[in-house]
């Protein structure tokens, strides 16, 4: 069987990159749903909402760096990336 | 020597109270086995976490066992929750079936430390009592109604304020003194000690193959003999409420606040996971709140709503902001407000504050609302229309739109 390159964007990636929000830290600055337009949209409230519904949503490989900007820019540190079994 | 309660005998509420002797002489003693022996039995007797999550208990112990510090098992008897007392009850009459259970998960385990959190709803003297000279410290913390999540738990004997903290380490990695922890409900504890004194096939001699063994239910409300009971799981519901006498029923509140509504029409239906899915209910922490057909449940509802947004511990925005909007929107739908969107924006409100917080409250409160426009919907409608089915209703009947 021919060894493929993990991230050939035809294939399924073994792993995804996942965004966590602490909840309890979040405030609601903004920043992240402006640097992340298709994960992340606002509520009633200015709190951030996962488009996709899910909890810790996918960060697809496109938006990997605004998702770093995003971490880094967060102003209470609510924000982090980790890689979860897919 | 068997001493095994027969198969259908009531297992946990016929303890021996704080009289160690006596315990022994009902139950037999407890025998100290190896984390394999203990684990496998476990497992093998299918129990799930008596708290609420219904999670398997065996997986849980395997966590905190993988882990490479020696962990700390805690007993969680805090129970915030305002319909439940059996917590409370286990406590009461067989406080030494819970010690046997943290003690053979302690000693099994090697833990550090094993710990009884008890809460202002459990009377202090008989635990008290039975906790001397047992091998586990007592420790009595505030209440509330997020006290018990267990990152609030684990919180509160870290000396900070008993508030959830954000779930991404999990507690069985990183827990009390930053330790291991396993946390479990009092119940799942005695449970454990039977299971470790009898085995897994006499735990599985009551329930149903998938949900086996017995549970404690709280019954309240509309009944005319309240209190707690134990019953096998997957009893049907008509037959848990049956000993508590339900009066005039019009729906039963499976799991409690954060829990939903079963239409009396379908009291057949048995507590299981498969057939609650239906009507999102769980068994939960075995809460069964019985609605009478004279009070209006929108009535009810609201006012729970209420206590729910209240209940935040305000750390997260969208239960901090989302629960007083939902609490605000079932009050004016109960007092007849005729806005036809109502039912929507609480439907929307609901799925929004879903899976957006630290702890189970707003995801439990969401499940509550949701679960009271879906199973009232011909009520709703009558609201909305100026009128209130129920007899003793003290609101929408009288208010003009």
């Amino acid at each position: 069987m021919p060894v493929r390159p993990l991230h050939a964007s035809t294939e399924r990636r073994l792993v995804t990159t996942r965004l966590h929000i602490d909840w309890t830290r979040c405030d609601g600055h903004g920043s992240c749903v402006e640097l992340l337009p298709d994960q992340l949209g606002v509520d009633d409230f200015g709190f951030p909402v996962p488009r996709s519904g899910q909890r810790d949503p996918v960060v697809p490989r496109r938006a990997e760096d605004a998702a770093r900007h995003a971490v880094r820019n967060c102003p209470v540190m609510a924000l982090r990336m980790y890689d979860a079994a897919s | 020597m068997t001493t095994a309660p027969s198969a259908l005998a009531r297992r946990l509420l016929d303890g021996a109270g704080a009289d160690h002797e006596a315990h022994v002489a009902r139950y037999g003693a407890l025998p100290g086995l190896r984390l394999d022996d203990l684990l496998a039995a476990v497992a093998d007797s299918g129990l799930t976490g008596r708290g609420g999550g219904g999670f398997p208990a065996a997986t849980k112990v395997r966590a905190v066992a993988q882990g490479a510090r020696r962990p700390v098992v805690v007993g969680n008897g805090i129970e915030g929750e305002p319909l439940s007392s059996k917590d409370a009850v286990l406590l009461n009459r067989n406080p030494h079936l819970v010690l046997d259970g943290l003690e053979v998960l302690a000693r099994a385990l090697h833990a550090k430390r094993a710990i009884l959190a008890v809460g202002p709803e459990i009377e202090p003297g008989p635990v008290t009592d039975a906790a001397r000279r047992r091998p586990v410290h007592l420790v009595a913390l505030a209440g509330g109604f997020v006290a018990g999540q267990e990152t609030a738990l684990v919180n509160g004997l870290n000396g900070q304020a008993p508030l959830p903290r954000d779930p991404f380490t999990r507690v069985t990695e990183s827990g009390v003194d930053d330790r291991p922890t396993l946390v479990l409900n009092v119940e799942t504890l005695a449970q454990i000690a039977l299971v470790a004194r009898y085995g897994a096939t006499w735990f599985r001699s009551a329930g149903l193959p998938d949900d086996p063994g017995t549970s404690l239910f709280t019954i309240s409300g509309s009944v005319s003999r309240p209190g707690v009971i134990e019953a096998e799981r997957g009893a049907r519901l008509s037959d848990a409420l049956a000993p508590a006498r339900p009066v005039r029923p019009a729906a039963v509140l499976v799991g409690g606040y954060h829990g939903a509504w079963v239409p009396a029409s379908d009291l057949g239906a048995r507590l299981t996971r498969a057939e609650l899915a239906p009507y999102s209910a769980s068994v939960g922490t075995g809460i069964l709140h019985v609605l009478d057909t004279e009070t209006c449940p929108l009535d009810l509802s609201a006012d729970v709503m209420d206590y729910l947004a209240r209940q935040s511990a305000r750390q997260c925005g969208p239960c901090l902001n989302g629960l007083p909007r939902m609490a605000s929107d079932l009050h004016r739908l109960a007092v007849g407000v005729r806005d036809p969107d109502l039912p929507n924006e609480l439907e929307r409100m609901a799925a929004l504050v879903t899976g957006r917080g630290a702890c189970a409250h707003p995801d439990g409160s969401a499940r509550f609302v949701a679960s009271t426009l879906r199973v009232f919907r011909g009520h709703v409608a009558a609201h909305l229309e100026g009128r209130c089915p129920s007899a003793r209703s003290t609101r929408a009947r009288s208010v003009a739109s």
